[in-house]
């Protein structure tokens, strides 16, 4: 007996019970369309806070100065100024695996327009600044070297600052604001970029070059470079610079070996990475209980196919007299038990997507639909079709002809 | 005596039930040739259904051998004997086993279906072994819209359908009244005029004197086996039954 044939066979067995095979499939659906829902949500929990880290800027590392230390109580990292204007130099020159490196000092300051004020987070840095965030210009320009060298006063202005100082929809380029009672000119106002996985709005911040910085904003140690480093590593290379920045800082610092670093290298993949993998972890645990639902299912499928099998005991008994060999009942109820899976996969897929879609516009979810999610949850449904539908099958095929006969 | 058809030689049943022992079959050696017309009588217990089942491959014997148009049948596998009865035997029963909800056509080319036929094919002899027992024009009937004795020729056509060298057919006339006892009696006497081998189990000996052949069972053994003129099975001119 061929496929076809056997196909035909179990559409008609299956159509001549349509309400049982619809509320046995249902098991499946329900299984199915909960694997596909949880996972899209899932994923795209996962997808927000990859994009979030990738904002940030990618195979990022920052480097903070050193503790102090007082009597034994630690002030955390930075509060000893030990990173040098030259150990940046150096990170530059020296390490192969450094793409970019740029310092980055803060501070908190009010900023004044004609007729607004906004009180926000003031950086000083270089141009590279922004190829290590990623982060590209929205109209005007950025400062240039050229600026940082020369301590002019120009600003760059996030997003979120120009439009609280000049409205929404006006371009402040060529525009003054006053920083500390300094005037300085607006270069340019950057693209949007959203939120930090932190919550925190990277567009309420403003840049201006790190010589002004120290000159008309906060001045510091000339030596010292009170602040963080910046580092892009190159492409793929992010733990090899973070060793190599570590190497040339202990090296430079002359820390003995042994001793610990008097400097910190936060890696963001690696926070990334963690914080990923607590959300694939939830969506991991919300697809097992899903599939739980699914194993429930094919025990509804094993249920009714023992039942069908019972039931059409005689037709196997007929079946066998003119010639079905036990691997064709076999076959026969098999491709019935996989037609009720897989239909119920199929149908499951349909409405797990809608489920999921929906979620996604009424509620503002983020979902991601995976494609192979999709084509591994019809061919689990096609497994559990096989798991769950052998027994009945093999029952079947190993009845004997004679009282299959004279069944009743 | 050519080749023989059937050849059972000392041939033994046993059935286990529970603690003790059934012998169904105590050693019966039967010989039929091609083209006879052979009817088992014998009481309930006698062991022919037994014979029946051992003779239509549904089962094996306990001891003894059975050869088959030459070949030895009596220790192939399950797998094997489905072949045989697939290629070799075809099967009439009391109570017709037709597959409910399936037309004539598809009851009669299920055979045809586990021989691997292309569904072509299958219709046109499914259609040729319907006409050949007067159903031609009753192929898209199912079961439940067939009288009693369209059905037993519905069975029948399905038990010639994939040419078998023997046709056997337990109480054929079990669930049929006289009159179309009589009709069915005449279609399996036509087929064996033309040389099919009827292997027929009946307890009525009304039905036995249609046969050329009348082997008698009584406690698992051979009785009596005696040759004689068959009675011949002449329906009555209003063959035609009106379709309830």
């Amino acid at each position: 007996m061929n496929l076809l044939e056997t196909l035909r066979v179990a559409a008609r067995a299956l159509r001549r019970n349509k309400m049982r095979s619809f509320l046995t499939t249902l098991g499946i659906v329900i299984g199915i369309l909960a694997v596909i829902a949880m996972v899209a949500i899932g994923e795209g929990a996962k997808k927000k806070v990859e994009d979030a880290f990738a904002s940030m800027g990618s195979d990022l590392l920052i480097v903070l100065p050193g503790t102090t230390t007082r009597g034994g109580a630690f002030g955390g990292f930075g509060s000893m100024p030990t990173l040098t204007w030259e150990d940046l130099k150096a990170i530059r020159a020296e390490v192969p695996s450094v793409r970019y490196a740029a310092a980055s000092l803060r501070a908190t300051s009010q900023i004044l327009s004609e007729d607004q004020n906004w009180t926000t987070s003031v950086t000083g840095t270089t141009p590279e600044f922004f190829d290590i965030r990623s982060w590209p210009i929205g109209s005007g320009a950025l400062f240039t070297p050229s600026d940082v060298d020369s301590g002019t006063k120009v600003v760059v202005l996030g997003k979120t600052v120009a439009d609280k100082l000049f409205g929404a929809g006006i371009d402040p380029v060529g525009l003054t604001v006053r920083i500390k009672n300094n005037p300085f000119q607006v270069v340019g106002v950057l693209a949007p970029k959203g939120q930090s996985p932190m919550g925190q709005d990277y567009d309420d911040a403003v840049f201006v070059p790190q010589s002004t910085f120290q000159a008309k904003i906060q001045g510091g140690l000339q030596k010292y470079l009170s602040g963080a480093i910046m580092v892009s590593a190159q492409p793929g290379q992010t733990t090899r610079a973070e060793r190599q920045v570590s190497e040339l800082l202990r090296d430079r610092h002359r820390v003995p070996v042994g001793a610990d670093d008097d400097f910190s290298i936060r890696n963001l993949t690696d926070i990334a990475g963690a914080q990923q993998q607590g959300v694939s972890t939830i969506t991991t645990l919300l697809a097992v209980i899903a599939m739980v639902s699914l194993v429930v299912g094919g025990i509804g499928i094993m249920n009714i196919m023992l039942v069908s099998v019972t039931e059409r005991t005689r037709e196997i008994g007929i079946r066998m007299a003119v010639g079905a060999r036990p691997r064709d009942i076999l076959a026969q109820f098999l491709v019935e038990a996989l037609t009720l899976s897989i239909a119920g996969g199929a149908i499951g897929v349909v409405f797990g997507v809608g489920l999921a879609k929906l979620l996604g516009s009424r509620m503002g979810w983020p979902v991601l639909i995976r494609p192979d999610i999709i084509v591994i949850s019809v061919v689990f449904s096609a497994v559990i079709g096989i798991a769950f539908g052998i027994y009945p099958a093999r029952k079947a095929s190993q009845l004997d002809p004679i009282e299959a006969l004279r069944f009743e | 005596m050519a080749t023989p058809i059937i050849d059972l030689d000392a041939i033994t049943k046993t059935y286990r039930m529970g603690e003790v022992d059934v012998r169904a079959l105590r050693g019966v050696t039967l010989s039929v040739a091609e083209g006879e017309f052979l009817a088992i009588m014998g009481a309930s217990g006698s062991g022919k259904s037994t014979l029946m089942n051992l003779i239509g491959c549904l089962d094996r014997p306990t001891t003894g051998s059975y050869r088959l148009a030459g070949d030895e049948v009596s220790r192939l596998g399950r797998d094997e004997l489905a072949a045989v009865r697939n290629r070799t035997l075809g099967f009439v029963f009391q109570s017709f086993n037709l597959l409910s909800r399936t037309s004539a056509l598809e009851n009669v080319e299920l055979p045809l279906v586990y021989s691997g036929l292309p569904a072509r094919e299958r219709h046109a002899r499914a259609r040729e072994a319907l006409g050949r027992v007067g159903l031609g024009d009753r192929v898209h009937h199912h079961p439940n819209q067939l009288s009693g004795g369209q059905q037993q020729r519905v069975a029948i056509a399905r038990a010639i359908v994939s040419r078998p060298h023997i046709l056997l057919a337990d109480e054929p006339t079990g669930a049929l009244d006289s009159r179309t006892s009589v009709e069915v009696m005449a279609l399996l006497q036509e087929l064996g005029r033309e040389g099919l081998t009827v292997v027929l189990v009946t307890h009525e000996h009304d039905v036995a004197e249609f046969a050329s052949r009348l082997v008698v069972l009584k406690d698992g053994l051979v009785t009596s086996d005696e040759r004689r003129v068959a009675r011949v099975a002449r329906p009555a001119p209003a063959a035609e039954e009106a379709v309830p």
